[in-house]
């Protein structure tokens, strides 16, 4: 389609994480499994939705719409709002 | 360490199609990647305004040498450099390699169902590839959607039975317009041409499902309704199908 459909769905994925995050944390988190706090499922962080068409990152549950994280990146200074990530298994070198 | 920002040079480039070109970036001390991983790229102005984006490697890195495909995207701030503009010699700034969980690994024996939509071939591109390098025995099915056949990626290569690649099997699913002699009409890709070129959900294969987010959704949702398990089902999503800006 040249023309999106107001409906079409336009945000990313928990894959887009990696770069940003990268910033903030040594191990990768895309590859860990998340279990929501809200909802339960349970599923790998790359799963997550990612709503990028805004000053910085909206991150939500693929389950229950939970804003997961927030992410904002402006003139040097990174806020990371990890308040709705859940419980995080990783495995670790 | 990925989160560091490092210096790329062009090395080379050549197009893919009339809109999209893969860029040969020389990194020094670029540590090797895995297939399905990315960079992000980031463009600053002489103002110092940047922009950044996620790009797809496009194959296995060959020293300190590695590829990624750009499709241009009408009023982007970045694609268009990349692909009209940049030349040999030219530095760029990247980093990565990025992502950890949408790889394939060459030791992995599984079998592996590929499904691509438009750009997003660039990383199932990047596993056919590293299979063939690794002469991994690993079974692997592409299914690649796309609208025409102007815009069909790595066109020489892909599907042409290279040395390396027995055991991979391509199905081309035109949307919009097929050349000449395909006597499948264009329409979008079918959950029954799922169902036929990919593998039976028996066979546990690991499905990797890259594209536009809608193709993205409706490509795994047939694979689940097919009987695939959900957790073997990875997927990349590029935003809406006129891409990324």
């Amino acid at each position: 389609m040249t023309t999106p459909s107001v409906s079409e769905p336009s945000h990313l994925d928990g894959n887009a994480l990696a770069g940003p995050l990268s910033e903030v944390f040594r191990v990768d988190l895309t590859g860990a499994t998340r279990r929501c706090a809200v909802c339960g499922i349970t599923g790998a962080f790359a799963e997550l939705r990612v709503y990028a068409e805004c000053p910085g990152l909206v991150v939500r549950c693929p389950g229950c719409d939970t804003v997961v994280l927030r992410l904002v990146h402006e003139g040097g200074v990174l806020w990371l709002d990890l308040g709705g990530t859940g419980c995080l298994r990783l495995r670790v070198k | 360490m990925a989160g560091r920002w490092r210096a790329a040079t062009v090395a080379a480039h050549r197009p893919e199609t009339p809109t999209a070109r893969t860029l040969v970036l020389r990194v020094p001390d670029w540590p090797g990647h895995l297939a399905g991983q990315h960079v992000d790229v980031r463009l600053t102005a002489e103002d110092g305004y940047t922009a950044q984006r996620s790009y797809s490697l496009a194959a296995p890195a060959v020293g300190d040498l590695i590829e990624v495909t750009v499709q241009r995207v009408p009023d982007g701030e970045v694609s268009p450099y990349l692909v009209e503009v940049a030349d040999v010699g030219d530095q760029i700034e990247i980093r990565g390699p990025l992502g950890g969980w949408f790889v394939w690994r060459p030791d992995d024996p599984a079998p592996v169902v590929l499904v691509a939509g438009g750009a997003g071939i660039v990383p199932l591109m990047s596993m056919v590839r590293t299979r063939r390098m690794a002469r991994a025995k690993a079974l692997f099915r592409l299914l690649y959607s796309l609208r025409s056949p102007a815009e069909r990626y790595y066109s020489t290569e892909l599907g042409s039975h290279q040395a390396g690649d027995g055991g991979l099997d391509v199905f081309l699913a035109y949307t919009r317009e097929a050349p000449e002699g395909v006597t499948r009409p264009p329409q979008r890709l079918a959950l029954s041409e799922i169902n036929t070129h990919g593998l039976p959900p028996d066979s546990a294969p690991t499905c990797f499902v890259c594209g536009p987010t809608g193709f993205v959704e409706s490509a795994a949702n047939a694979l689940v309704a097919l009987g695939h398990d959900p957790r073997r089902i990875k997927t990349e999503r590029f935003g809406p199908s006129g891409g990324r800006p």
